[in-house]
Order: structure tokens, then sequence, then C-alpha cells
């Protein structure tokens, strides 16, 4: 989860002076990439990643890797943007008071971010949902290979355009199921946090 | 030598020029009151002192050992105006300064409860913060900071907007800490009778600047300046 520390040091950076043009810049790349369309990050990775692209040579194109590298782009700018929103609520008066009983540097970011948890598990339900539905991206950059790159997603479109309405149906019975889990698991860790 | 020793500290947001030249130096082991009507800039002198706020001009020195900004936190407490609670239980905010300090558990335990029991929250420790009164929180803001022994502990109207019940408590709490470590107190006030209370000298602060400093007695009784003479007796606004 890499893009917790994100949101975080944007929201923290926000205070320290000086930095402002490159902390707008990162503020302005994080939410424009938090509205494009996923297709558009699949066929980003998949230029890079095809043959003739600058990252051809590794291979990864019709991989796993190459599919968790379109998703880490999509999701990334989401879980940043809201971790961002969520962290920069964190009030300053409780900021100060960690900074009065002397939290400095990580310290300090670990109490803003456990000050401000119920957001960040917001931030990764948003983004954990958007990873396992989506599609687009990873039919492109994965290549929806049998026993490889097809994901559940992937499977639905397939057996759908091969008129298996029963096996598209389950599988979409089995991705709800997976994604009422997780949420379920990540809405108690949030419930508990409240109490 | 002087605990809190304030020199020429000016500060402005935008163009509002809150502080002009402050002077001020606290003796060790005193409590010393700042008054000062609404908007005067207390708090902000305060923040500049405690480290949180970077004055434009001037300096801040502590004496004997304390090393003030140097290693924030450890030698200068600070409790704020409002209550800033952390969202966990009594027991985890009032030890949040000694875990950072990486003190022994049964230590914690035992500092922890000696610090509740002074504020009379012995019986709040397991409660979670949020569900505490306001003047439940401030006491624990209060035992938050005292907990870590600083030297000098600046105290930002910590009983404003609280019952008189409360405020006894925390006064009580506030000269017991005086009295037990030695250490210097500041608080801020904008009412005359706590600092005559709780105080042993006193200050007004007015427009950016310190008008009047002297003992409790001589600045309630023989204030010098008129304007310190309105302010006691409720003759300014604020
Ligand atoms: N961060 C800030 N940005 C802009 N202006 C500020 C800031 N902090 C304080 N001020 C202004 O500085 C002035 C002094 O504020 P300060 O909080 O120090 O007053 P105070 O004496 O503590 O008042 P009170 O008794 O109401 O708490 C006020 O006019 C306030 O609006
Ligand atoms: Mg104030």
């Amino acid at each position: 989860m890499p893009r917790i520390p994100i949101g975080t040091l944007l929201a923290l950076r926000e205070e320290a002076k000086g930095r402002r043009a490159t902390l707008t810049l990162a503020k302005a790349i994080v939410f424009t990439l938090y509205g494009m369309p996923p297709v558009l990050a699949g066929l980003l990775v998949y230029l890079l990643l095809s043959t003739s692209g600058p990252l051809g040579i590794l291979g990864w194109l019709y991989t796993p890797v190459g599919m968790v590298l379109a998703q880490v782009l999509i999701v990334t700018p989401i879980v940043a943007g809201v971790t961002y929103s969520a962290v920069s609520s964190v009030g300053r008066d409780v900021k100060d008071a960690a900074r009065s009983l002397g939290a400095r540097g990580w310290a300090l970011a670990a109490t803003v971010i456990e000050e401000a948890r119920l957001g960040v598990l917001t931030a990764i339900m948003v983004g954990f949902g958007r990873a396992i539905s989506e599609v687009g991206a990873v039919l492109i950059v994965g290549g929806n290979i049998r026993g490889s790159t097809r994901v559940l997603t992937t499977a639905i479109v397939l057996e759908t355009s091969r008129g298996n309405f029963t096996e598209a149906v389950a599988l979409g019975g089995i991705l709800l199921g997976i994604g009422f889990v997780i949420f379920l698991f990540l809405y108690r860790t949030q419930q508990q946090g409240h109490r | 030598m002087t605990a809190v020793d304030v020199k020429g500290v000016c500060k402005a947001f935008g163009d509002r020029r809150v502080l002009d030249g402050i002077e001020l130096a606290v003796e060790p082991g005193e409590i010393f009151a700042l008054l000062g009507p609404s908007g005067s800039g207390k708090t902000t002198l305060l923040r500049i002192v405690a480290g949180l706020e970077s004055a434009d001009e001037g300096s801040v020195s502590f004496g004997d050992g304390v090393s003030g900004n140097g290693i924030p936190g450890r030698d200068v407490g600070f409790v704020m105006q409002r209550p800033a609670a952390f969202r966990r239980t009594v027991f985890e905010n009032v030890a949040y300064g000694l875990r950072l300090r990486e003190v022994p558990e049964e230590k914690i335990d035992r500092q922890v409860a000696t610090a509740l029991d002074r504020v009379g929250l012995a019986a709040a420790r397991d409660a979670k913060a949020w569900t505490l009164s306001a003047g439940e929180a401030q006491r624990m803001c209060f035992a938050r900071a005292a907990v870590l022994e600083p030297r000098v502990l600046l105290l930002d109207e910590v009983t404003a907007n609280l019952d008189p019940t409360n405020v006894a408590l925390l006064e009580a709490a506030i000269r017991g800490y005086n009295a037990l470590v030695g250490a210097t107190v500041l608080i801020v006030t904008h009412n005359p009778f706590q600092a005559r209370r709780v105080g042993q000298r006193a200050g007004l602060l007015l427009d950016g600047k310190l008008i009047e400093v002297s003992d409790v007695r001589a600045f309630f009784e023989s204030p010098k300046d008129a304007r310190t003479r309105a302010f006691v007796r409720g003759e300014m606004p604020y």
C-alpha cells in the first residue's frame, strides 16, 4: 500500500513552507489521475510494455506483473487522494498536541495517520473496490490468457461474449462475494475505531 | 538565571502585527500569569515559546538544562486553549509522550496512574477520550503534558469555559505541579481573578506589547500603568 504514504506526505508537506510549487504540482497530478479513465491507464501501460515500447525488453506484457502495474497506476491516485483528504482533516490542534509532546518526523506522521484511520480505511476500501472491479485496463495489458492473466472480471466478459450467461452470472456472484467479505472486514475494523 | 527568556519577539500575520517587541523573563520555579484581552496575542506568544510557531524577529531561550526548541516537547510542556484529545483511551492519551520516549511499560503504568490521580481522573483511565466532558478532557490534556515533568509548563487559558469545580481542580493541579516538580509555569488567562489566585507575578499584554510586569499584589493593588488599572478594575471591555 504505497499510496497511503503519498497521501500523508502530501497533507503533511502542505504545512511545510517553501515547497508549495512542487506540492501543487503533485496534487494536480494526483487529482488529474484521479479522474483518468482506467482504459487509458491500460493503454498507457500497454504502450510502455509492448515489444517496441520503452519497457518492452522486460517482457511484462500479457503477464500478471503488467496487470499489477496497470492496477497500481489506476488505484494509486485514488487512494492517495482519499488519504490526502482524510489526513488533512486531522485538526491543527491535534498535530500541535503531538508536536508539543515531542513527536517529530515519522512519529508525527504515524500519529496523524492513526488519527485519520477511519478515512485511511475508507481510502483502502475505495481503492480495493476499484482494483477488483477493473476490466478494461486489465484486458488490454493482461490479454485475458487462461490460467495466467484471466481474472474474474475478464472471465465474465469472455463468458458473456460467448453467450454463457450462467457462468458469467456465477462468476459475478463470486466477485461480489469476495468484495463483500473484504468490505465487511474493513468495515468492522472501521467501526471498532469509532467506538 | 531565567527559566524562559523572551527577547524582542515580533510576529505579524499578513500585515497585522500581533507581537511587537516582547521582552519577558520568567524566573525558575515561579508561576507567571500572562493577562490580556482577547486577540492581544497571548496564544501567539505562548506558541512561539512552545516552538510551535516561529518568531519573525527576536529569540526565546531557556535556562538551566532546558533545551526548549532544541529537543522540543521534552522540557517544555504545552496545554492548549481547546483540549485536543487523541482518538484513544484516556490512558493512551496520557501515555503518548512516555511511549515516544520509550519508557518501560510498568513505569508508564505507574506514571500515568499518578498523573490521572492528580487531576481526579483515575476512574476514567479506560474511557475513550472523546466521551469525556470538556472539563475532564482539559484535565486529561493537563495530565498528558505534566506526566512528562517538563521544567517549563505553558498553559493557554486552560480553564476558559469550565465550571467552577473543574477550574478549582485544574488550579489545584497547577499549584501542585509547580510545588512538586519545582517547575516554571507560564499561564495565560484573561481572568484577573485567576491570575491572582495562582500567579506569583503577572504581566499585561495589550496590542502586542507587554504593558506592565510585576508581583501579583502590586499588579492588582497598585498598578503603575493606567491601562493596567483599567484592566484589573474591569473597566476595560474584553
Ligand atoms: N495563524 C494565524 N493566521 C492569521 N492570523 C492569526 C493566526 N493566529 C493568530 N492570528 C491573529 O493574531 C491575533 C492574536 O491572536 P491570539 O490567538 O494570539 O490572541 P489571544 O490573545 O490568544 O486571544 P484569545 O484570548 O481570544 O485567545 C488575532 O487577531 C488573530 O486573529
Ligand atoms: Mg488565545
